[in-house]
């Protein structure tokens, strides 16, 4: 506790030692400055990628295959593709499990056992993204034989699902008590209240949830690497090995070439826009309250 | 319904049951030694760990040491200091910076910070601390500094976030508390605020190195993916997770591959009992519970 303060008469104001007042200047000072070095390498990465992105980026490179080293041209077509494929396998196994999760947790998880299940999740969320390669490996890649787009997709799925139960879960919380009771009182039965009034009601702020979950294993490369494995040409198949941006970008910035780097550069521009759009959209719909009143 | 519940906790258990099954050979062979051996030969099936453990410790504590003091402070500067409009804004382009993906985080390292650590930073820090050891060697870029540096400005938007959610739940009249006993706002901070939420800012800062312990792509681009235990942190290193990705598809033989899940497991294992404790301290303090940590 500061020295000051009981001795004193109410009508003088102790006078605040120099040192104690240099001292809140300076760690006033010190404060800014962290400000400023975080926020440093964000506008430097932003910069730098808007820089040399930009001027790679063309017709070619959306709409192209990747040419063997040497050829100009040439571009990452099948791995922007390949990316929107694995990733809608991934919502597609991992939106249902996680919202439905999430229904359980909010609506019948108030317990113990919801309890253990929520710490799960939130654990799950924090297991290394290479570890859930391993797995997706050993579940799917062991039995096809060969790398997959399905493998891929898994491994995303698992990773998306811990994320969108823990939101849907939220969300669905803050759907007022009075609207299920108007909705029991009418003689619906529960399940039907829940899926018709309830997740009706959160449905906006469920979609957010699911959005954060899509927009954070996007950028994943770990655990494609070993699942969905790339490939240099188009793949829609899903038990073919398949192209993906993040896995092209990481390819091609580890290569010796110029070329594949400048290449690697609008790839990385071409996913930040996706996944910036994402989280900038989320912000919106959230700070609209779409339904936050309700 | 409960189907979905029970798929979480299935997950959980898939994942132990898989790692535990696939790293069998491995465990049978080398047991403890796995991870005390030095050697990492696939050719003679010679597995051991230990450089990867070191690394991926050495580049976690790294990134702490200098993540933790700049995402307090700016947690402190956005819910203390900081005017009401900017808060807003601040927050986003903190959190920004944890939706650009680590491969990103990669590329960048690669062309822009690796350059100026040869360039620059290095060459300073090998004439200024060279004596202690730590900063000496050719300043190549590639190195365990290079993977803590990056590792700490990925952490630190979960560090500062979290720390911002703590700071927050502090009860308002602790601050009035203190300014009215004639604190200056420094003072005020740091007896009001921030003694209060040491629980919350310590859980917040080992969900931090739980992220940094498994961050695979942006460590594995600058780090320079050698099984060497060196001193100096100019050394090039090896960590866990970049091993994991690095040979994981062209492992050779069932053993090499068994040693690779178990690493795997291990990854496993520490970032679950980092992330478990680290969100039993969140909890405790987000809760509203007062922690029994204050005095």
């Amino acid at each position: 506790m500061p020295e000051t303060g009981k001795s004193t008469a109410l009508h003088t104001v102790p006078p605040i030692a120099l040192r104690r007042r240099i001292t809140d200047h300076v760690m006033t000072g010190v404060a800014v400055l962290t400000v400023i070095l975080v926020l440093v390498p964000l506008f430097a990465i932003f910069a730098y990628l808007v820089y040399r992105g930009v001027g790679s980026i063309n017709w070619a490179f959306l709409t192209q295959t990747p040419r063997p080293v040497g050829e100009a041209g040439g571009g990452m077509a099948n791995a922007i593709v390949g990316s929107v494929f694995i990733l809608a396998l991934a919502s597609v196994l991992g939106v249902p499990l996680g919202v439905g999760a999430g229904i359980y947790l909010a609506e019948y998880g108030r317990n113990r056992f919801g309890d253990a299940i929520r710490f799960t999740a939130d654990v799950l969320n924090g297991v290394p993204s290479i570890v859930i390669g391993i797995v997706a490996y050993s579940i799917v890649v062991l039995y096809q034989k060969h790398f997959s787009a399905l493998a891929g997709g898994v491994a995303l799925a698992i990773m998306m699902i811990p994320t969108i139960t823990r939101t849907t879960e939220e969300m669905l919380l803050l759907v007022p008590q009075a609207l299920r009771e108007a909705a029991y009182g009418l003689g619906i039965p529960r399940w039907r209240t829940t899926l018709s009034i309830t997740l009706r009601t959160a449905t906006s702020g469920v979609l957010t949830g699911i959005m954060l979950a899509f927009a954070r294993v996007a950028g994943e490369t770990a655990p494609l690497l070993f699942t969905a494995f790339g490939n240099q040409f188009w793949n829609l198949r899903a038990d073919q090995p398949t192209a993906a941006l993040p896995l092209q970008i990481f390819n091609y910035a580890i290569s010796p070439y110029d070329e594949w780097h400048r290449q690697a550069w609008a790839g990385a521009l071409v996913l930040i826009i996706l996944i910036v759009t994402a989280v900038a959209a989320v912000r919106y719909a959230v700070r609209r309250g779409t339904f936050g009143a309700a | 319904m409960l189907l979905c519940g029970l798929s979480v906790l299935a997950m959980l258990v898939l994942i132990v049951y898989e790692l535990v099954l696939r790293s069998g050979p491995s465990w049978h062979a080398f047991g403890f030694r796995f991870f005390a051996g030095r050697d990492w030969d696939p050719v003679n099936e010679q597995f051991g760990a230990l450089p990867f453990v070191y690394g991926t410790l050495v580049s976690s504590l790294l990134a702490l040491i200098i993540a933790v003091p700049l995402s307090v402070g700016v947690a402190v500067f956005t819910t203390e200091m900081c005017p009401k409009a900017l808060r807003g804004p601040l927050s986003f382009f903190v959190e920004l910076l944890a939706a650009i993906p680590s491969v990103v985080y990669g590329l960048w390292a690669i062309f822009v910070l690796v350059p100026l650590l040869s360039g620059y930073i290095q060459p300073f820090l090998a004439k200024t601390l060279g004596w202690t050891g730590l900063f000496v060697g050719p300043p190549y870029g590639i190195s365990m500094l290079a993977a803590g540096i990056i590792l700490a400005i990925m952490i630190i938007p979960i560090i500062s976030s979290i720390t911002r959610e703590v700071l927050m739940v502090v009860p308002q009249h602790q601050r009035e508390a203190a300014l009215a006993l004639g604190a200056t706002r420094w003072e005020m901070i740091r007896v009001g605020v921030l003694r209060n939420a040491r629980a919350g800012i310590m859980g917040g800062i080992i969900l931090g190195l739980g992220r940094a312990l498994g961050e695979t792509m942006a460590v594995t681009m600058v780090i320079g993916n050698r099984p060497e235990i060196a001193k100096s942190l100019f050394a090039p290193g090896y960590t866990m997770a970049s091993v994991l990705a690095n040979e994981f598809s062209e492992a050779t033989g069932n053993l090499n591959l068994a040693a690779l899940v178990e690493i795997g497991l291990a990854l496993f294992l520490v970032t679950i009992v980092v992330n478990a404790l680290a969100r039993l301290l969140v909890w405790t303090v987000t809760r509203g519970q007062p922690s029994r940590a204050n005095a």
